[in-house]
């Protein structure tokens, strides 16, 4: 479904990402795992368009979206949840939903995938009057992937979604993930929680500084003595 | 499950009162007898200009968050663009003589009039499409030259934006006044003798004025151009202008075209403000370049911080709350005279004003205060200002006059000035935050009715 071949991303002089490749099979999770600093929010700012690419090809559906604007990459299909949740705070639950389906025209469906989003997160139809500042941040991580899933994404980019949240709720999360992929949601997610993220992926990348050096499905990297040691601390 | 129910009965309420509003704007400018040119007529004419180019203020600064401090120049362009195309034809050797004549010779009115017939019902109809018309175009020329400025400086962070627009208002202002663009422009002399508030009048076959409504149609135009605004914010335009002043990077993650909106934003900023600047060439009757300075855009960003950014009807409150002091209600500080000698219904209009303002502001403050656990020196200096005021008030009962030796001209600003400070001090997010007044009175509706059902239970 999503081909990256040879991206490479540069922060001004900096090499952020060294020219990966790696494939996303439509309706499975992925995840890349690494360290701080590896290059994976800047692998998935890039998808997402929020980078341009210094060199290397995004391809998406078999078509070539590396040029493309964010707003036409949102519109194929592809959404992005930001590391650090990023909700608008002083709108209500309900307006960063809608803002999700800013660039969709179908009201009726619109509609169909709220209430979905609502059965997915039960929290935030309670608190759909309540300005998303004042929720707290399982519940504006919550809301954070609600809003995406409301563009009705083919892909849905997740950048660390457990980030600064207790083990319940990150163990919730991934369930939920877990939920939204049966729906036929293709997921790539990247993580710091490895041992959690490569249980939930059918495949896995690891990225160390800017390349790729393991690849496998989740269950075998997490018996990996690499990955072990460097990322699951055993 | 979409469609906010509370926003819609937000809006009705909103539309009932500006109707009501408006409806008595007019039964008051017919029925109350004040000569034509008393100071509550220029304080309503001015507070609806102000206000519609206060509201065009905060669209940009308090819903996008982009900060801009070209709205002077904006207005300068609508009222030229305005004055221009309206001046009659027959008035344009008179109006241009320095440079004689005028480069263009038609108004909008006349071209209408050629349609409709110039006198009568036709005349009134030819006279309100070229107005329209002119003011429109007047609106379409601010967002141009918005766009224009907006290419390259959008793309930089915001405070890039308030530099640009700040310097382009004060080259328009220089441009305008050149005299090589005399004829066009009139140069550094006023342009005069365009349709204004009191062309709206309706007189009868005498020349008599039935119907007055030279008060009503800035407020109406202003109210109409506000409803739109409004109507935009509620849009999901609007919803995305919120989304990029809450978190760009977000907003641009769920697929919002950053540059696009902010110039959707800016150049509808711009365009009400050149509406605003057409209405306020009607309200002066002139159109000078030299008047548009950047302290017009500081007056302006007064207001919106006054009212609270991100609030409209904060903009709307503040600008008439602003435009009656400066113009109106704090005048009597600029004579020493003022106290000495009251008539009658100022002393009371004085002595009733004063003990609503000043018990009503200092327990206002108070409740606050206790509420919010705020330290005590803000209580302090309440009760001292309350305790000044209520003294000056009950020696000008007693003795019926009072000389305060400080009155004199531009006391006015000074204790402006302290009001303001008043305000900013303990409303730091403006008198309405970025809460509308629907929002307050469903607020305090809820917590009657909370207090009702408590009272009941007790019972």
């Amino acid at each position: 479904m999503l081909k990256i071949d040879d991206l490479k991303v540069r922060y001004g002089g900096i090499e952020a990402v060294k020219g990966i490749s790696f494939e996303v099979p439509e309706g499975s999770i992925v995840t890349l795992i690494g360290a701080n600093g590896a290059g994976k929010s800047t692998t998935l700012r890039a998808i997402a368009g929020l980078v341009q690419p210094a060199g290397g090809r995004i391809h998406f559906q078999a078509e070539d979206i590396t040029a493309l604007s964010p707003d036409k990459i949102v519109s194929k299909g592809i959404t992005l949840v930001p590391e650090g949740r990023h909700v608008f705070p002083d709108l209500t639950v309900l307006e960063n939903l809608k803002i999700g389906a800013y660039l969709r025209k179908d009201r009726d469906v619109m509609e169909h995938d709220l209430n979905w989003v609502y059965e997915l997160f039960p929290r935030l139809k309670e608190r759909s009057w309540q300005a998303a500042g004042t929720l707290s941040g399982g519940e504006q991580q919550m809301l954070a992937v609600g809003r995406a899933l409301m563009s009705r994404p083919k892909l849905i980019m997740m950048d660390e979604p457990s980030l600064g949240l207790a083990p319940i709720i990150v163990k919730g999360i991934f369930d939920i993930i877990k939920e939204i992929n049966r729906k036929g949601v293709t997921v790539l997610l990247i993580e710091q929680n490895a041992n959690m993220a490569l249980k939930t992926a059918d495949i896995g990348y690891v990225l160390e500084t800017g390349k790729i050096t393991l690849t496998g499905p989740g269950k075998e990297l997490l018996n990996n003595e690499a990955v072990k040691k460097a990322y699951l601390g055993k | 499950m979409l469609q906010e129910k509370k926003s819609r009965t937000g809006a009705v309420v909103g539309l009932i009162f500006a109707a009501v509003m408006l409806l008595l704007v007019i039964v008051l400018e017919n029925t109350l007898d004040l000569p034509s040119g008393h100071v509550l007529y220029s304080v309503l004419k001015k507070g609806a200009v102000y206000s519609l180019v206060a509201v065009s203020m905060n669209l940009l600064n308090g819903f996008t968050g982009l900060f801009s401090l070209g709205q002077a120049g904006f207005m300068l362009l609508g009222a030229y663009t305005y004055a221009i195309l309206t001046v009659p034809s027959d008035a344009r050797d008179a109006v241009y003589y320095l440079f004689g004549g005028s480069a263009i010779n038609f108004s909008l009115q006349e071209v209408f009039g050629a349609l409709f017939g110039n006198s009568g019902a036709g005349g009134a109809v030819s006279l309100v499409l070229g107005v329209l018309l002119a003011m429109i175009l007047g609106g379409l020329v601010a967002a141009f030259f918005a766009w224009l400025i907006g290419l390259p400086v959008l793309r930089l962070r915001s405070d890039y934006l308030a530099i640009a627009t700040l310097g382009f208002a004060e080259i328009i202002r220089a441009v305008f006044q050149w005299q090589a663009l005399g004829p066009i422009t009139n140069g550094a002399n006023m342009i005069i003798r365009f349709p204004n508030f009191s062309n709206f009048n309706i007189t009868n076959a005498d020349g008599e004025v039935v119907l007055y409504l030279s008060s009503f149609v800035p407020l109406f135009i202003a109210t109409v151009c506000i409803i739109l605004i409004v109507m935009l914010i509620n849009s999901s335009y609007g919803r995305a202008f919120k989304a990029i002043r809450e978190d760009e990077i977000a907003a641009e993650a769920m697929g919002i075209n950053l540059a696009k909106h902010k110039m959707l934003s800016f150049c509808i900023s711009a365009f009400f403000a050149g509406v605003g600047g057409a209405l306020f060439a009607m309200f002066a009757g002139n159109a000078q370049a030299m008047v548009y300075t950047s302290n017009m855009t500081y007056e302006i960003l007064l207001i919106v911080v006054i009212g609270g950014i991100g609030s409209v009807s904060g903009s709307v409150i503040a600008t008439f709350l602003y435009v009656a002091c400066s113009e109106w209600w704090l005048r009597f500080l600029d004579s020493t005279q003022a106290f000495s000698s009251p008539t009658e219904p100022t002393r009371i209009f004085f002595i009733v004003l004063f003990a609503v303002a000043v018990v009503g502001g200092a327990l206002m403050l108070i409740r606050r205060r206790r509420r919010k656990g705020e330290p005590f020196w803000k209580e302090v200096i309440v009760w001292v200002i309350a305790a000044v005021l209520m003294a000056w008030w009950v020696w000008f009962i007693v003795t019926g006059a009072l000389t305060i030796p400080f009155a004199r001209t531009g006391f006015r600003m000074v204790v402006f000035s302290i009001i303001i400070m008043i305000v900013v001090l303990f409303f730091r997010r403006g008198i309405m935050g970025d809460k509308e007044l629907t929002d307050v009175m469903a607020r305090l509706a809820k917590r009657r009715a909370v207090r009702k059902a408590g009272k009941e239970a007790e019972q």
